[in-house]
């Protein structure tokens, strides 16, 4: 009945919609205000983005691999850049700076919780769009912004900046000390508040919609794991960048003002400067406060939307949703505390490290709790392969074997001979890397037809999913081992040290896994281009999912859902509960129309919904022995 | 009709391959000429310029036209695939079920998987650094080979289970998954357990981090050998104490073309600092290790001691530790002559950072008694004519009186 109504208002609202805007190209598609649209917008940019940082990673892996070979090739696309075809060592660390910028901030930031909270969070909380749909524009074109400045620094003289992605001074504050650190790094310090405000921006209205405007009946514990990922990596995101603008800023007064908020007892090539009085480590405190839960922030909506997928494909329940928002919400505030892993060794109090030790090991347990929650989703479930849910396992099984690495390195006393080794590298590329990247991409398969009303071809997700996967793990695995033997990161060749010839031959391998897995994302991009166009045709629910935004009309309109916004009765992971009709059951389904499948567990919090039950349960029985 | 369709648009795109590979071809070879003529009209290339240009050309377009011939392959390949799906359905058979492929090549990629972790780890793991050659170093290993047993067994144990549950479970229409929407005995198992754990390696990895970066040398030990390490782009200074066994002050601000490090002369100590080339430690000696920067952030690293410390210019940081083998002991054991145990740059400090290497030799008492005694001191004749001291008369007094003062230093010891 209640559908019906919904209908017959849905079509006289739909033709008022079209009366009062008329929607011009530009504000469509350029300065558009629907949520849907600015996802859209986050996703291609930060396609574009993870594309132009995989190249880099690219050139500098070629180097690695032949460090005594001449590619004349480079000379022609970089110019001075490769002096002779061979990379210039100042330029090597530009691309690996700019690559970990990248992929950190614009692919993995911005890309994944700009267009998964963008297109969800109203979607499956049953809104309408953002609280503040002008701002989320401004949030994306600030981005947009970050991205042109930081790529605009290849195009000045000295190349762009070249201090490591975490530019730590006096390296970054000394125009002098590399080429990179003069206009390269001026532009970076600009594109990363352009960065932080967009992020800003974003995370205030995704907080502020999931907590404002969610529909009837949707109360915190029935919104989807998604949602608590997006929610808490949004209040991560807000509470900790802010701390980074304020280093930015101290940073950019030390190069052009000539403060000391870092720089002290510096001599530059033989000539003493006048700096007094700082400390590079607190750039590094203030750095690594955003820095440690920025990984958080990567990594989280990865989380979320794996379990959502993971939840969805297996035809199961999540297994302990309540213990995996805890977990979420443990992760999110000792995220806050572990900060000083990064810094054991930089000369920081011994005893500090000791501190922040035990805090990053306590870190592991949430996270641990999260992995036994998901095998348990998987065990016994009736598990589709769908693209989505390969990626989705991709995340996991990612996230086990570079999540504990992780306890090797937050371990201060290991730490000291594996700090800034390949040891280090292999690790994050596994658990931030390619798990965040694996979780952004099952999204994409996932929510493709949400997006573009499109199905993907599955068959080529199939070839890109192993492709990547094994490609993956071909790259990172070896290097656990290079860290092992003390290769230390960030060095544009080993041949310098007659005891690091020995990985020449890995260093060329891993360039080639590096280069499969690279042309692999054509797969990809050839399957996401031609799709939106020319796919399938999608249905209103194609993977038999619960939650809201698989309710709402596959042809986009601004407003989600024509008539009334939806009402939630139940949690969203209702899969193959026994006794229902199908293995499925949307969350606006009433529980007065699924009688046979209640459990006494749906009524916790309702002692007359509970007395029904009881009394159609016992009827029902009474019927059943007769 | 599906099906015709089908055929027909495999047609189209093997005519479309065809046409992109002819015009790859056409494009590479117009692009020969056309990039070589310009360098030749700015007349400063020859013929082997243009030779090397179009080699160049002809070598990207090769692995480009290969690529492509990969992708035409593959969606062939993939025709094939459907086509041959399609036929299956017409013939009323059932259509490819990509769910028990897919888990079958989950569990294919598993059996993969453990053998290449097990070759890596047996033929990489091999190729690591050798045994520790520090006492705490024997330590930071100990607890390496404690957290590795238990992680790779968690590691192991959790990856079978994801791959075989996805094998075994894998999609079904007969059967309806377990509805378990969760266990508390078993969540709370799973959390204390890993907490557990952790605690232990907690506890463990605290007191040892705790016990190596004591500072204070211990009652009734010998004093700590004081060696300071300076780094600058791109190499390290190395500055020994002379016979009082004490460096002299540093000041950033005294540094100068013939005093490199600032060492501040009105210092009494300062006097008989020595300047190396290679960094001698003797063998089971606590040696203090000074560490400075000059201009950017620097990191001390010496992996077969597993001794790492960042070098901060304005934060002088130190390293105590006991080296335990020597030189001329780990070649042997390693059956390697050429053996050395490394000093080098592991923080990001500009573009010759891949380059900052130091040697560093553990000797014998003895051997480093002897070789102390030939190292030059930082107070060289040039630098007493610009601090204004007298040149010539203390010069040769210097030398007979350090030996002496070795020999006393032998002799004490």
């Amino acid at each position: 009945m209640s559908t019906l109504a919904v209908h017959d208002h849905g079509v006289v609202h739909h033709e008022e919609g079209h009366e009062h805007h008329h929607d011009t190209f530009i504000t469509k598609y350029i300065f558009s205000q629907d949520h849907k649209m600015i996802a859209k917008q986050f996703l291609i940019t930060g396609i574009t983005m993870a594309v132009i940082a995989m190249t880099l990673s690219i050139l500098f892996r070629i180097q690695l691999a032949y460090p005594d070979k001449a590619f004349p090739l480079l000379e022609t696309l970089l110019g001075r850049f490769a002096p002779g075809g061979r990379l210039d060592p100042n330029f090597y660390l530009s691309l690996v700076t700019i690559h970990g910028t990248i992929m950190v901030f614009f692919v993995l930031t911005a890309g994944l919780s700009g267009t998964f909270s963008n297109l969800l969070i109203p979607l499956q909380v049953g809104a309408r769009d953002m609280a503040s749909p002008f701002m989320n524009m401004l949030s994306y074109w600030f981005f947009f912004l970050a991205c042109v400045i930081m790529l605009s620094s290849f195009f000045v003289q000295k190349g762009p900046a070249s201090g490591g992605w975490t530019v730590y001074p006096p390296l970054s504050a000394l125009p002098k000390a590399m080429p990179g650190s003069e206009m390269g790094m001026t532009l970076w310090l600009a594109s990363m508040i352009c960065f932080v405000a967009s992020s800003l921006m974003g995370g205030i209205n995704y907080v502020s919609t999931v907590l404002n405007m969610r529909t009837k009946g949707m109360d915190l514990w029935k919104m989807p794991l998604t949602i608590w990922a997006f929610f808490l990596t949004a209040v991560l995101g807000v509470l900790s960048f802010p701390v980074l603008v304020a280093g930015v800023v101290l940073l950019i007064f030390d190069r052009s003002m000539g403060t000391s908020f870092y720089l002290s007892d510096i001599v530059l090539n033989g000539k003493v400067m006048p700096f007094e009085g700082g400390s590079p480590i607190l750039f590094e405190h203030l750095f690594w406060f955003l820095g440690h839960p920025e990984v958080y922030i990567v990594i989280m909506p990865a989380m979320g939307i794996s379990s959502e997928i993971m939840s969805v494909n297996s035809r199961k329940p999540i297994f302990g949703y309540h213990a995996m928002v805890y977990s979420l919400i443990g992760i999110t505030v000792l995220s806050f505390i572990v900060w000083g892993h990064h810094m054991f060794v930089t000369g920081m109090n011994p005893f500090l490290g000791g501190v922040f030790m035990i805090t990053t090991l306590i870190i592991a347990v949430p996270s641990a709790v999260k992995t036994f929650n998901w095998l348990a989703t998987l065990w016994r479930g009736n598990i589709r392969f769908k693209p989505a849910m390969l990626f989705a396992i991709g995340m996991v099984s990612f996230f086990i074997s570079g999540g504990l690495t992780g306890i090797f390195l937050g371990n201060a006393a290991l730490d000291i001979n594996l700090h800034d080794t390949y040891f280090v590298v292999a690790h994050f590329h596994l658990v931030m890397g390619s798990a965040a990247i694996f979780g952004m991409l099952a999204g994409v398969y996932h929510w493709f037809p949400k997006m573009f009303g499109r199905m993907m071809d599955e068959k080529l997700g199939f070839l890109h999913f192993w492709l990547t996967f094994i490609g993956a793990y071909l790259v990172f695995f070896p290097m656990h081992f290079m860290g092992l033997d003390g290769v230390p990161r960030r060095y544009y060749a080993f041949t310098e040290f007659e005891s690091m010839k020995q990985w020449l031959s890995v260093n060329t391998f891993i360039t080639w896994a590096a280069i499969m897995s690279a042309l692999a994302q054509v797969a990809f991009l050839y399957n996401f281009i031609t799709s939106i166009f020319w796919g399938k045709k999608a249905t209103q629910n194609p993977w038999e999912a619960n939650t809201l935004e698989w309710t709402t009309p596959v042809e986009h309109l601004h407003g989600n859902w024509p008539g009334e916004i939806p009402t939630v009765y139940r949690w969203p992971y209702d899969y193959s509960k026994p006794g229902a009709e199908h293995d499925y059951i949307l969350q606006t389904t009433p529980l007065s129309e699924t009688m046979s499948s209640n459990l006494p567990h749906d009524f916790e919090d309702n002692p007359i919904g509970l007395e029904e039950h009881t009394k159609w349960v016992n009827t029902h029985s009474n019927q059943e022995v007769k | 009709m599906g099906f015709k369709k089908f055929i027909k648009s495999k047609k189209i795109l093997s005519l479309l391959a065809v046409f992109m590979l002819t015009g790859t071809n056409l494009l590479m070879a117009q692009t020969n000429p056309g990039l070589a003529s310009p360098s030749q009209g700015a007349g400063n290339s020859t013929a082997a310029v243009a030779d090397d240009k179009s080699a160049m050309w002809t070598g990207a377009g090769y692995y480009v036209l290969l690529f492509l011939l990969l992708c035409v392959v593959i969606a062939i390949v993939g025709k094939i695939l459907k086509v041959y799906d399609l036929t299956r359905q017409i013939q009323g058979k059932k259509e490819l079920n990509w769910n028990n492929l897919m888990a079958a090549i989950c569990l294919v990629f598993l059996l993969f998987g453990l053998y290449g972790a097990y070759w890596s780890f047996t033929v990489q793991g091999s190729m690591t650094l050798p045994e520790a050659a520090s006492a705490h170093g024997v330590k930071i290993d100990e607890m390496f080979t404690v957290t590795t047993v238990i992680t790779m067994f968690v590691f192991f144990v959790t990856q079978i289970l994801l791959f075989t549950f996805l094998f075994r479970y894998k999609h079904s229409d007969k059967r309806r998954a377990f509805f378990l929407p969760h266990n508390n005995t078993i969540e709370k198992i799973w959390t204390i357990l890993p907490a557990m754990v952790l605690t232990i390696l907690v506890v463990f990895g605290f007191f040892t981090w705790q016990e190596i970066t004591n500072s204070a040398d211990a009652k009734g030990e010998r004093a700590s050998l004081n060696i300071e390490v300076t780094g600058h782009q791109f190499a390290w200074e190395l500055r020994y104490p002379g016979k009082d066994l004490k460096l002299g002050a540093v000041n950033y601000k005294l540094v100068t073309g013939s005093n490199l490090l600032g060492i501040d002369y009105k210092d009494r100590n300062s006097f008989d600092d020595l300047r190396a080339d290679t960094m001698y430690l003797p063998v089971n000696r606590s040696v203090r290790l000074n560490i400075r920067a000059q201009d950017v952030i620097h990191s001390c690293y010496m992996p077969h001691f597993r001794v790492q410390l960042n070098a901060v210019p304005g934060l002088p940081t130190f390293f105590k530790f006991t080296p335990t083998i020597t030189t001329a002991d780990m070649r042997n054991r390693l059956n390697n002559p050429d053996f050395e145990y490394l000093l080098y740059c592991n923080k990001i400090c500009g573009g010759i950072h891949y380059n900052m290497k130091k040697v560093v030799r553990v000797v014998t008492e003895a051997e480093y008694q002897q070789w102390i005694a030939k190292q030059k001191p930082y107070l060289t004749d040039a630098l007493r004519k610009d601090l204004g001291m007298p040149v010539a008369a203390p010069a040769p007094a210097a030398t007979p009186k350090d030996t002496t003062a070795n020999k006393r230093l032998a002799l004490n010891n």
